[in-house]
């Protein structure tokens, strides 16, 4: 199942791409956890939440990682990020290998390796002031030891972000959604990281103010290098943002390619279904679309379907599709599909 | 074709610790019979606590209905007594909510929550609602009706759950359905599933639909007309061409140009609403989005206006500078 095994690099657009290098590449990722046998005795299961992902990311590029509840998109970012154990698998950032790190350099490598969460409300101490929210991370790794200098890097970060100083007195349930999220991205930025991941940072959000956190995010990319990787369901939102573009589908990636490749021409039957049902705000192209509504639903990742986990719902599946797995295989020049028919 | 819902004037008043908050404010709408409306806005704009209020379910003592009329098939409901407005919820208006799980009852069976309206609403025997309830399971494409009556809500998926919720809000042959963000908690396959089967099944049994979502898309296939709601008032309406091709309200316009689309080239930078949402414990006296509009002229500041005609018939927009909306708005790209 791995895809060009013998390759210099494992990863689909990894090391052997021609341009870049490499900031975190994912190896054989594997994640289940176990569920039920417990006190009220419902039967065992192993839920393969994120079944052999791999995927490299190169500095200063945003890879986007699409796809619906459940498909794994969320938890392959805290493998990442190290707030879950993968059962198997590396996760190689800056070259080393997180999943064997000691948990004193776990803590040194962690500054360079951020998370925005979706919801920044859940995700700030509602007793802290904005001040102290990103005052803590700055004293904790110890950046910059003098309070004076923190308070001015916090002037610094605000600023940053489009807030204003006196937003520093202020706590969280005083601030406004998109507020609130320039906080949580302030609070990524305060340790100096590398590589942020975005967990569906803007879903919360209102329409009007979804387009002034990716105009800030896109802005901070270009003045501070970060790279991203960007965990969302909303397409539209993803092929804005991205260079490259993974979809993931029950504990797999079915297709990753370049953005203009993958949304132009899309070679994974699930990523046709996606498209196809992204409502478009316009009543004309509406009325003239051809609709090909996806029957069923995702199957259960307590028990994938065999072979091919999409066939079950696939307009062109055929015999082969039950049996097979099929392998991620380079189809065209850096636009890797896991389909027996593309 | 005939009003079917007339909300006149309609106002809900919140009381909260930093004071009154006029969660809709003075709004007018109707549905016609067999349409589907779309009431479109952001979070706190007021789309909701219509919907609520139309059904009389504002909680008080926080909330409450403080003026306006809501005839529904000429009747105001605002007047009726809790018995007869019991009677219209459910069996003359159904409704839909976001989150199935919550709306549904956890240790009630899927066919007795079904029964249980058709048993009181209509009169029917156990034998005949168990009947008509495998058949509405089998309307909202559930598979295999007898057995998944037996089940409950938790061995349902997110879908089949709005399947069911779908069910339940036609049981009783209704003549209106509420959906409050009906798909918004739904993926997006199986999103464009529910929205198929809501279209096609208002066509069939012609009832109305108010669809009442924040996400422009979802409603540009399905709305016959559609309403724009910013800080509890109305801003804009219009047929859901009107609206999406010829905005005449900077937020509309503003809405339709932050959202980056899938059938355009990709921009180089999107084009966000500056500013926050409003607080509407502290409106600014004059238009509500003046602070963010990009349109806005000094009369904005402490003049409020009203909705009034603009280009096509029954297009309104509430906006001093609507025509000049008209001169300087190139198409939406």
């Amino acid at each position: 199942m791995s895809p060009s095994a013998e390759a210099p690099s494992t990863a689909p657009g990894g090391a052997a791409a021609a341009s870049g290098e490499v900031l975190l590449e994912v190896r054989h990722l594997v994640k289940h956890f176990s569920v039920g046998g417990g006190f009220f005795g419902g039967p065992a299961g192993l839920v393969r939440a994120v079944d052999d992902v791999s995927f490299a990311i190169r500095r200063g590029e945003t890879l986007g990682l699409v796809g619906e509840s459940g498909c794994g998109k969320t938890t392959t970012g805290r493998c990442i990020l190290q707030l879950e154990r993968p059962t198997r698998g590396q996760v190689l950032f800056e070259g080393r290998d997180l999943t064997t790190v000691d948990p004193a350099e776990l803590r040194t490598v962690r500054r360079r390796l951020q998370v925005i969460f979706q919801d920044p409300y859940s995700s700030l101490n509602p007793r802290m002031t904005v001040g102290q929210i990103l005052a803590e991370p700055i004293a904790v790794h110890g950046i910059i030891p003098s309070a004076r200098g923190r308070r001015e890097r916090v002037r610094e970060l605000l600023h940053r972000v489009g807030l204003l100083p006196q937003h520093a007195d202020r706590y969280p349930h005083q601030l406004s959604g998109g507020q609130r999220q320039r906080v949580g991205i302030a609070r990524a930025l305060a340790v100096e990281p590398t590589l942020i991941v975005c967990d569906e940072p803007v879903s919360a959000l209102d329409v009007s103010i979804q387009a002034q956190i990716i105009n800030l995010l896109e802005d901070l990319q270009a003045e501070l290098g970060l790279t991203y990787l960007f965990i969302a369901h909303d397409l539209a939102v993803v092929r804005h943002i991205s260079d490259r573009v993974a979809v993931m589908y029950l504990g797999k990636i079915v297709e990753i390619a370049d953005r203009v490749e993958l949304y132009e021409r899309p070679l994974h039957p699930y990523t046709r279904a996606l498209l196809a049902a992204v409502p478009i705000p316009d009543p004309q192209v509406e009325a003239t679309r051809a609709r090909q509504v996806l029957g069923g639903e995702v199957p259960s990742p307590l028990n994938p379907p065999s072979g091919c986990v999409f066939h079950p719902r696939c307009p062109i599946a055929v015999e082969r599709c039950r049996g097979e797995v099929p392998p991620l295989r380079e189809i065209a020049p850096e636009h890797w599909a896991a389909c027996l028919l593309a | 074709m005939a009003t079917l819902l007339d909300v006149r004037n309609l106002q809900t008043h919140f009381l909260t610790g930093g004071g009154v908050v006029r969660a809709v404010d003075g709004v007018s709408w109707d549905v016609q019979e067999g349409e589907t409306v779309a009431l479109v806005g952001e979070s706190g704009c007021g789309k909701s606590v219509t919907a609520l209020s139309i059904m009389r379910l504002v909680a008080p003592p926080a909330g409450r209905i403080a003026g306006g009329q809501v005839l529904f098939k000429g009747r105001d409901l605002l007047t009726l007594s809790e018995e007869e407005m019991r009677h219209v919820r459910g069996r003359e208006i159904g409704m839909v909510f976001q989150e199935p799980m919550t709306s549904l009852n956890p240790v009630l069976t899927i066919g007795r929550q079904l029964t249980e309206g058709l048993e009181i609403h209509l009169g029917m025997s156990p034998a005949d609602a168990r009947q008509r309830a495998e058949e509405l399971l089998g309307l909202v494409g559930i598979p295999d009706p007898g057995r998944r009556l037996r089940q409950y809500p938790h061995q349902f998926s997110g879908g089949m759950r709005q399947r069911m919720m779908i069910a339940m809000a036609l049981a009783c042959n209704p003549s209106l359905v509420l959906a409050d963000e009906p798909t918004t908690a739904l993926d997006v396959t199986i999103q464009a599933q529910i929205l198929e089967l809501m279209k096609d099944l208002s066509r069939r049994l012609g009832v109305a639909m108010l669809i009442i979502t924040h996400n422009l898309g979802v409603v540009a296939r399905y709305a016959d007309r559609v309403n724009v709601m910013y800080a509890g008032r109305i801003i804009e309406r219009g047929t859901a061409h009107d609206i999406y091709h010829a905005p005449r309200h900077p937020y509309t316009l503003g809405l339709l140009r932050s959202v980056p689309r899938l059938d355009e080239p990709r921009r180089a930078r999107l084009a966000p609403i500056e500013g926050q949402p409003p607080d509407l414990t502290r409106l600014p006296p004059g238009c509500a989005f003046a602070p963010r509009c990009a349109f806005r002229v000094e009369r904005c500041a402490h003049e409020a206006p009203s909705l009034g005609p603009i280009g096509a018939a029954g297009h309104v927009s509430a906006c001093w500078e609507a025509a000049r909306l008209e001169r300087e708005h190139e198409p939406v790209r």
